[in-house]
Order: structure tokens, then C-alpha cells, then sequence
């Protein structure tokens, strides 16, 4: 870790984005992780995303678990609501705040070990109601924190540092999001910039659960010869199905493509996602072409990455369970306690 | 782009912004950070190998350095409250707070048989002066003034430059045995060679004002003065005080110090009038800050006409109002406005348009040749002249300069001279001495202070109005307390500690990429420098810092670093998990005459 405070000075053309920021009001405290670490670089790319994306930092809604990866909200969106909560218990907490206030985005922060291990049901459940936010699992293959043990998502036949075999078949966590409704999944590399960031913005327009499954690799316990979730390992072995070239309102497109080349999907908030093809033969909007896909490639020792599916017509919990359209906090007494003929009402239609 | 090849001096030399500039090339940053800790003496003398006159120069250079400055490209609203570290004024608080450093001075060897004189005693002869004795040269400097120092003496007025340092820091220089013959002007270089000295260097400025010769100077002459005379009176105690109502005309340094001088001889009604727009005049900002700052109104795009007088007595001056039109190839002209003529009514009128070089002295048949200018014809690398033991240097060398100017070419003819008593060529120039040391001291500790100061500028503390307007003697700059040159020395980037990158240990995790604070650092596949400058990920606003380049990668991708605006602030170096990058302290020390080293490279440790 570093022990300075990053300097305030910086690049004399930094320029500022449409609500009045410069991409370094994003950031937040200096990171204590490894230097190296691939979290660190997945917190640039969100702080890259947000400001693209002209975010107003108090509108934003950042929760995680435990795990070095969740430590990493303290690093960016300094100025945004955060909340450490309980390990693996991210997804439950945040799906309360959602609840209550509809009008933040929500951004999940989790680990292999938070989402994987510990966390597995609650990950499942939060994709299963579609709970609208961007749940990004920094996958690293290890309990990073607590110094190097596999998790969940190790793969099979992999050697940690000492030279142990894992024995244990991994957690797939992009099929579990696929199988069980998360209506926007994607995977990508923290050493890929150029693919991760415009994945995460599209996850944060997205109008429901939206899952990026990042393999991040630990430079501490994870990044030897024997790992599948080294920077080497993951370069050699990367198979990008598509790049998001950009997010932008229909009208805005301007850039020309041969027929078949691009798939434009529609994003709930009125943007396109302009998917430039690299398989021809991966269509993302279809689910189960999608998975099969995937495990073939999968079997091949590919890691597939990019925006393996998204379905445009995507909804959230809050229209399943038709909930209040204003946040609590902004509803009066009136509303909120509308008395006791009410009460009976309810009270009568149980019975 | 091919892989930068560090091992040029001049690469890492040119990321120190401040020394590069420095004719001198004085280690800035290195006795900026002595300053910080403390090590007045140190600081100073480092200051002192450089540049000679660390007291003189801290109150009075030209500093170059400081535009140069990179603080002053980073700061916060880049370009409006931007400002350089106070360099100048740090110079200054080593000298005032070093104590006695007499005995870290070189000592008298004995005399190795040659003789070199030097004529005139300004600071380019006296550089001379102090590289060749230590070396057992005796050397002997003519000036026909009673003191040493050249213009510092006699032009520099005392409220700027109080006389004992001058003293203090030409008698160091006559410490090491340097004869002065003093009073003695050298009225023949034809005689001059005939007595027995080996080499001589000409250092004997440009000591003619220029005059401006317009209806009335010849009448009025009684009330019209030239400024570098005046100074020169004033210096020496001749002119004592002046008439209220003064005009000062021209708009460089002499302009200044002429107005500033006569505000305090009883000028009360002081005009600085130039031809030119205020934003071109000459003389430095910070010059005509100070100048307007004592009540002196600055009158620009005024072109004088006629000097007025009733029957011999001036009364004022006619000027014509003139504007600035540019053609095609942005050369301007000054062009009458057509507005009635302006009448300035004065008693005094100083002329301060310009020095010229002359050699009167300088006989035809000596073989040393001049152009058309009067100036000497010489090797501008070596200062030789056309006759062989003959050197130049300082404003006798190429026209009036600055001091540190004067200083750079005094080392540089010292080289030349000692190269050719040594029967060495000339024209072959030693190379600095470099060295490149890591500043790691832990995982994340470096030898040096690496955390960014956030403050502005600190401001020199002034003596009173009424107290320095008072007394020409009094100094208007008190120098900073120790309290601040300790702030304003951590306001340093410490350009000189390099961002060292090793190619062989980067494995491309983008760590320094994401901590730069100010977007320095690129990876991205190779293109001539035109391309890879189009591709960083943030603009490059300055084309005379280079691109750190280094050779391919593992992924086929380059690391690209713009040197323009780094903060030197390790953080890369701490990010690095694998130690690719390191920081390490390059200090070069140019060399000079007695340890000149030849085709020097930058030695990497291992
Ligand atoms: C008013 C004024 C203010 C200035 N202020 C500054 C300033 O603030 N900062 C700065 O950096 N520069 C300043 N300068 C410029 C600076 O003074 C000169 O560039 C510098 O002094 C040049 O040094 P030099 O060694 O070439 O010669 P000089 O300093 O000019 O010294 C030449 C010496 O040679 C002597 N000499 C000349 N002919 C003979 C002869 N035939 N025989 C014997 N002796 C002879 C002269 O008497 C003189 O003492 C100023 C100049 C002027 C006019
Ligand atoms: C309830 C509970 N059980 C166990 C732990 C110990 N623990 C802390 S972090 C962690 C694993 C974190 O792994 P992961 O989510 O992959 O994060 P990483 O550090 O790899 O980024 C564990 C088991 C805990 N803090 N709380
Ligand atoms: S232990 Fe691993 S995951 Fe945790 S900060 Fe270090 S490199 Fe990152
Ligand atoms: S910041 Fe310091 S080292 Fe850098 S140019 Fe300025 S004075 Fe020199
Ligand atoms: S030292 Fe490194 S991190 Fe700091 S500004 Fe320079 S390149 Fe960037
Ligand atoms: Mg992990």
C-alpha cells in the first residue's frame, strides 16, 4: 500500500463532464491493496465509467461484502453513499435500500469468496428478483484477505501458490446469473480497460439486475504459473464475443457497419448499446444459445468475455411487487401511516 | 518510436526543467532539498561550484529557471494562479543562513607555470578566475574600477543588492590567490600580449549605453543623462539626488533599476515612457511589477520626438502615440495612431534604450577579428577568438546578457583555457558527470520527501514604502525566515528523482496507470512519436519534454511516458508490484575546467 494521500494536483487538461466534475472528483481515498492488484484497477474503471457517464456521485448507491475486493468502495465514489455490510451479505442489505429508495443507482461490490463461497445465496436470490443495480464480483480465484485459500470459483485441477491442487469443481457464478434471470450479464479482465469500462456503463443504465463477473488477479496469492486467474493465463486464454462500442441515445449514432456486424440493443433509460460482433456466430440476446455457447467455449479452456447477454425488455422487483414509485424518505406522515380505517382494510383482506 | 536511450545525459537532464534552463546548469532541485533540511551551508556551496555568486544571483538573477519551472505547468487552474517554485529566493536563504563557509573553500596549490589575465572583473572574468586557480594558474585580473565585480558593482543598485555580499563573494575568489589590479585599465591588447601571460580572457562586458539622438539632446544635454552612467554615478556615491520630475526612457532592466533609483534620490514625479506595448518591454515581470508597485506609472506605445527646452533648459519631452500592426509573418511595426502629440513636462531625462559592446582598446594587428556588429568573431562552444590565446566570454562575448550567462561562459573559456595551455583541443567539450542512484529505501520509502506540497507561492517579505524609498542603501527584499523557505523548498517536485522504468518486470497490470495523478502514463502498441503523442491517455501540451518510451512488452504494447507534467511523485514506483518502475536521483554537475570527464554516459547501477 501506499501511505501518501494522492496529490491533488493534476493533468492541466483534465476536463469536466456535464454535471461539473473532472474524472478525479470520482476517486476516493488512496488504495491500501497490493500494489498490483487487479481490484484496483477495476475501481479505475468505474470511476472512468461514472464520470463518462455524467453521474452525480449522491445519486449513486455503492454496498459490498467483505474481501479485499470489497474494500475497494472505499477507493472510488468518495462523495456517494457506501455501506460495508457482513460478509456475503451485500446483496440482501443492498436489496433493502433498493426497496427503500428506488431513485439511487446501486452498485454491488463483491468478491469470489463473498459471492461465491459464502454468499451463494444471496447472489442467487438477488438475480433471481432482478434486483435493479450493477453486481460486479472481482474474481480472483482466492480469499485474497485472509491470505491465499481457494474459493469457490478456483477452478478445477488449478495450483495455488504452495503447489496444492484444487480438487473441488469451481462455481460457474456468469451461468448461475444466466440460469436464474439476471437480465444483463457480462464477463471481463481487469487488465482490459477497453472492454470493462463500457460493460459497466451499460450495467449501470440497465434497468435490472445486471451481473459482470471481472477476473481480477491477486499479484500476492494468485498470479503464479499454476493459476487460471493470472494476467498471463487470462491474456492467453481471453475470447472476446463482442466489444460495446458505445452507449448512446439512437439519434446520436453515427458510425456505419456492414449488415450483420452489429447487434444494437436498447437499454431501458433510452440509450443503444452498440454491440460490435467478434464471434459471428454469438448472438447475446438469446439466452440459451447463449449458454450453450458458453460451456462449449468453456470446455475448449476459452474464457469467454464481453456482453454475454442482455435482454432489453429487462424489469425490475420493484414492478414485480408494483411498489411505491417515490422513495420512502420522500413520502409524508400522510402516506406513510395512513390510519386506522386502512389498517382495517388490509387487516380484512387477510382474513 | 525506438526505446529511449537513458543513457544520454542529456535525456534525464532535459526532465529537470530548471537546470536545463540554468545556463549554468546549477543541480536545482538538489540544493532545494538541502534548504529543506537545513544544510544552508550545504546548499550553498553546491550553489557556490555552479554558479559562484549564490548571494548576488539569490537576490538578482535573471532565472530562467523559473518559467521553466514544472510547478508551474501542474498547479491547480493551470495557466492562471500557476506558479514557479521561488528558486531565486531559495538561492538567497542558503546564502544568508549558511554561516562560515571558508573553510569548505578550494585551497591555494602551488603555482604549475602559467600565467593567464583576465581584463575586467565582472563576474565572467572572475569565473574564470576561480576555475583556473585552484588548478595553480596565477591569474591576474585588470579593472579599471577601484572594486571588483564588474556591472553587479556598478550598475546593480543597492537596494536590490547590498554592497557587502558583493564583497563577501569576490573575496572568496581573491582567497585562492587571484591577483587583482585594480584601477588598472587595460588601454592596449596589443601591449598586453607582450608581457608574459599565457592565455587571456576578455571580460570586459558592454560597457556603452546606447544614446538617442533626437532634436534637443544636444541643447538639453545639461538634464540628459544615460542610464548606465547615471547608475554608475549613483553606485559610487558621485549622484547623491535628482530633480523631482523624472522621465525614464526605455523598457528593460536599466529602465527599472533607473526609475526605481530615482524615486529614492528625491524623483517624486517618476515616468517610465517606451516605445513599445507594456507586455513587450524588456525587463522582466516581476522588474516592472516591483517598479509600479512604488508609485511608477509605466507610459507604453510612446515613441519620443523632440527633447524640449527653453534656451538650453530641458522642460519636457514630445512623444508621438503609436500602436502595434503585425503582417503576414507576425513582425510587428510600430504605426502612428495619428493622435495630437503627447508633451511630457520633467527636469531629468535617463536614457535607458540599450548597451553596445566596444572595443577601442582592441588593436587590428592583434589578429582578432570582429563582425559587423563590433562583436569578436569565436567559437561559440569554445570562446576562442581568431587569435589563438584569446578568449571571450560574458556580455563582451555576444552582447549584453545576465550574470548567470556571464558565469556559464566563464566556465566554459576556463575549460577552453586550461584544454589549451594543456596543448588539448579546444573544440572536443567534456560531457557532465552524471550519476543515477535509487532513492528506495523500504517498500514504500524513499530518500526523499515524495508527498506533494498543495500551497501557492510564498510572497518575499518587503521592507516598508517609506522606509526603502527613503534610502537608496536600504534593501527592499528581506529574504524569507526559515519557517517559510522551508514551505517554499517542499513546493519542489524534485524533478532530478527519474521515473526509472525496467521493461524485463513489468507485467502489464496497469497498477501506475490508475495511481498517476496527473495521467502520465500510457501502454499501448508502438507509432512514430507524431502518432503515439495523439494516443496517450492524456493530451500533450508541450513538445520540448520528451516521451519516455520503452521496447516491447509482452502483450506487443509499449509503455509510453509523457515526462511533460509527472509530479515525480513515486506513486507509480509504489504501485509497481513488481518493482518495474523506480525512482532514482540523476544529478549532473557540469564539468569543469581541471575535472572536465569526456563522452560521459549515464551509468544504470545494477
Ligand atoms: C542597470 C543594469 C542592471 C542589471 N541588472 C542585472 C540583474 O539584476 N541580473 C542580472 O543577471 N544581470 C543584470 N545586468 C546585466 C549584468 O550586469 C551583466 O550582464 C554582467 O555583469 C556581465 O558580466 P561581464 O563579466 O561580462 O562584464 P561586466 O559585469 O560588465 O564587467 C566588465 C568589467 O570590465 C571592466 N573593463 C571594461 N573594459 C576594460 C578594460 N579595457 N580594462 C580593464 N577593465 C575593463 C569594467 O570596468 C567592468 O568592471 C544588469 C545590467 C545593467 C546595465
Ligand atoms: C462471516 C465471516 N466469515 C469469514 C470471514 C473471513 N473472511 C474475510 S474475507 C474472506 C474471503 C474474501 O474473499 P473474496 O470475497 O474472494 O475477496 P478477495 O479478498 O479475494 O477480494 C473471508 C473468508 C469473515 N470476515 N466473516
Ligand atoms: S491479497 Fe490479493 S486480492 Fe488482496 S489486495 Fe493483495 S493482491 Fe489484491
Ligand atoms: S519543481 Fe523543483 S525540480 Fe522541478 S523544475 Fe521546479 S524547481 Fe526544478
Ligand atoms: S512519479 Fe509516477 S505516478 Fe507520480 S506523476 Fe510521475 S509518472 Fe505519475
Ligand atoms: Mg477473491
Amino acid at each position: 500500500m501506499t501511505y501518501l494521500t494522492k496529490p491533488h494536483l493534476h493533468h492541466p487538461t483534465l476536463t469536466r463532464n456535464k454535471v461539473g466534475y473532472t474524472r478525479r472528483d470520482y476517486e476516493g481515498k488512496i488504495s491500501t491493496l497490493c500494489a498490483g492488484c487487479g481490484h484496483d484497477s477495476i475501481s479505475a474503471a468505474i470511476i472512468q465509467a461514472c464520470w463518462e457517464l455524467d453521474i452525480e456521485p449522491h445519486r449513486v448507491a455503492k454496498m459490498s461484502g467483505i474481501g479485499c475486493s470489497s474494500k475497494t468502495p472505499d477507493y472510488f465514489l468518495g462523495a456517494s453513499h457506501g455501506f460495508n455490510t457482513v460478509h456475503g451479505r451485500m446483496p440482501s442489505v443492498l436489496t433493502g435500500a433498493n426497496l427503500a429508495n428506488r431513485d439511487l443507482l446501486y452498485l454491488g461490490i463483491s468478491g469470489d469468496g463473498d459471492s461465491a463461497s459464502i454468499g451463494l445465496g444471496q447472489f442467487a436470490n438477488a438475480m433471481r428478483r432482478g434486483v435493479r443495480m450493477a453486481y460486479i464480483v472481482e474474481n480472483n480465484g482466492v480469499y485474497g484477505l485472509t491470505k491465499g485459500q481457494f474459493s469457490a470459483t478456483a477452478d478445477r485441477g488449478s495450483k495455488s501458490k504452495k503447489g496444492v491442487i484444487n480438487k473441488e469443481s469451481a462455481v460457474d457464478l456468469v451461468g448461475i446469473a444466466l440460469q436464474l434471470g439476471a437480465t444483463y450479464v457480462g464477463r471481463s479482465f481487469s487488465g482490459d480497460k477497453e472492454q470493462l469500462v463500457p460493460l459497466i456503463k451499460g450495467a449501470l443504465g440497465h434497468g435490472g439486475a445486471a451481473f459482470i463477473d471481472v477476473i481480477s488477479p491477486c499479484v500476492t496469492f494468485n498470479n503464479h504459473s499454476g493459476s487460471t486467474k493470472s494476467y498471463d493465463y487470462v491474456r492467453e486464454h481471453n475470447e472476446a464475443v463482442n466489444r460495446i462500442d458505445f452507449m448512446v441515445t439512437h439519434s446520436e449514432i453515427t458510425t456505419s457497419y456492414a449488415p450483420g456486424e452489429v447487434t444494437d440493443v436498447p437499454q431501458h433509460d433510452g440509450s443503444m448499446l452498440r454491440l460490435r460482433k467478434l464471434h459471428a456466430d454469438y448472438d447475446p440476446t438469446d439466452r440459451l444459445a447463449a449458454m450453450n455457447y458458453m460451456n462449449e467455449r468453456h470446455s475448449f479452456g476459452e474464457v469467454l468475455t464481453g456482453l454475454l447477454y442482455v435482454d432489453s425488455h429487462a424489469s425490475d422487483l420493484h414492478s414485480a411487487l408494483n411498489t411505491s414509485r417515490i422513495p420512502l424518505n420522500a413520502l409524508g406522515v400522510k402516506e406513510l401511516t395512513p390510519g386506522s380505517a386502512v389498517l382495517e382494510k388490509i387487516n380484512a383482506g387477510l382474513r | 518510436m525506438r526505446p529511449t536511450d537513458t543513457s544520454n545525459p542529456d535525456y534525464f537532464h532535459r526532465v529537470v526543467d530548471c537546470q536545463w534552463a540554468c545556463p549554468a546548469h546549477t543541480p536545482v532541485p538538489e540544493y532545494i532539498r538541502m534548504i529543506g533540511q537545513g544544510r544552508y551551508a550545504d546548499a550553498y556551496m553546491v550553489n557556490w561550484v555552479s554558479n559562484v555568486f549564490p548571494g548576488i544571483l539569490g537576490r538578482t538573477c535573471d532565472r530562467p529557471c523559473e518559467p521553466a519551472c514544472r510547478r508551474g505547468r501542474v498547479e491547480e487552474n493551470n495557466g492562471q494562479k500557476a506558479e514557479p517554485v521561488a528558486i531565486c529566493r531559495l538561492k538567497r536563504v542558503a546564502a544568508d543562513m549558511k554561516g562560515d563557509v571558508k573553510a569548505r573553500m578550494p585551497t591555494i596549490v602551488p603555482f604549475n607555470g602559467k600565467r593567464v589575465a583576465c581584463v575586467g572583473a565582472g563576474p565572467a572574468s572572475l569565473t574564470v578566475a576561480r576555475d583556473l586557480a585552484p588548478l595553480g594558474y596565477e591569474v591576474t585580473v585588470f579593472d579599471g574600477e577601484a572594486k571588483a565585480g564588474g556591472f553587479i558593482r556598478s550598475q546593480i543598485p543597492r537596494f536590490r543588492l547590498p554592497e557587502s555580499v558583493i564583497d563577501e563573494e569576490t573575496g572568496y575568489i581573491f582567497d585562492l590567490g587571484v591577483k587583482f589590479r585594480h584601477g588598472e585599465r587595460v588601454d592596449s591588447m596589443r601591449e598586453l600580449l607582450t608581457r608574459h601571460y599565457d592565455a587571456v580572457f576578455v571580460g570586459c562586458g558592454a560597457p556603452r549605453g546606447r544614446n538617442l539622438d533626437i532634436p534637443g539632446r544636444q541643447e538639453a544635454a545639461e538634464n540628459i543623462h544615460i542610464g548606465i552612467d547615471w547608475l554608475a554615478s549613483v553606485s559610487f556615491g558621485h549622484i547623491t539626488e535628482i530633480a523631482p520630475r523624472v522621465i525614464v526612457l526605455g523598457g528593460g532592466n536599466t529602465a527599472m533599476d533607473c526609475c526605481r533609483s530615482a524615486r529614492r534620490l528625491g524623483g517624486s514625479d517618476v515616468k517610465v515612457i517606451v516605445r513599445s506595448g507594456f507586455d513587450e518591454m524588456k525587463a522582466s515581470p516581476w522588474e516592472k511589477e516591483d517598479a509600479q508597485h512604488e508609485g511608477i506609472p509605466i507610459l507604453n506605445f510612446h515613441v519620443p520626438l523632440r527633447f524640449e527646452h527653453e534656451s538650453g533648459k530641458l522642460t519636457g519631452m514630445s512623444f508621438d502615440v503609436v500602436k502595434a500592426e503585425y503582417d503576414k509573418n507576425g513582425k510587428r511595426t510600430l504605426v502612428s495612431t495619428g493622435q495630437p502629440e503627447v508633451f511630457v513636462a520633467c527636469d531629468v531625462v535617463l536614457i535607458a534604450v540599450g548597451q553596445e559592446n566596444a572595443f577601442p582598446w582592441i588593436e587590428v594587428e592583434t589578429g582578432i577579428a570582429f563582425d559587423h556588429w563590433g562583436l569578436p568573431v569565436l567559437n561559440e562552444h569554445s570562446f576562442q577568438s581568431t587569435r589563438p590565446e584569446v578568449f571571450f566570454g560574458g556580455d563582451s562575448a555576444f552582447g549584453p546578457k545576465n550574470i548567470i550567462t556571464a558565469v556559464a561562459h566563464g566556465h566554459g573559456a576556463a575549460i577552453s583555457i586550461d584544454r589549451f595551455l594543456n596543448k588539448q583541443d579546444v573544440n572536443q567539450r567534456p560531457a557532465p558527470h552524471v550519476t543515477i542512484s535509487s532513492q528506495k529505501m523500504g517498500i514504500h520509502e524513499w530518500s526523499y520527501d515524495n508527498a506533494i506540497s498543495d500551497d501557492h507561492r510564498f510572497k518575499v517579505p518587503w521592507a516598508k514604502a517609506e522606509t526603502a524609498l527613503a534610502n537608496i542603501r536600504v534593501e527592499v527584499e528581506l529574504g524569507f525566515d526559515a519557517a517559510t523557505a522551508f514551505k517554499e523548498a517542499n513546493r519542489c517536485l524534485n524533478c532530478d528523482v527519474q521515473t526509472v522504468f525496467t521493461r524485463e518486470t513489468c507485467i502489464e497490470c496497469d497498477a501506475c496507470v490508475d495511481i498517476c495523478p496527473v495521467d502520465s502514463i500510457t501502454f499501448t502498441t508502438n507509432g512514430d512519436e507524431g502518432d503515439l503523442r495523439k494516443r496517450l491517455k492524456a493530451p500533450t501540451l508541450n513538445l520540448a519534454q520528451s516521451l519516455y518510451v520503452s521496447a516491447e512488452l509482452k502483450t506487443g504494447k509499449i509503455m509510453v511516458k509523457d515526462e511533460d507534467v509527472c509530479l515525480h511523485c513515486g506513486l507509480c514506483a509504489e504501485r509497481c508490484p513488481t518493482g518495474a518502475w523506480d525512482m532514482r536521483k540523476f544529478l549532473l554537475i557540469t564539468s569543469q575546467a581541471g575535472n572536465a570527464r569526456l563522452g560521459g554516459k549515464v551509468k544504470e547501477p545494477a
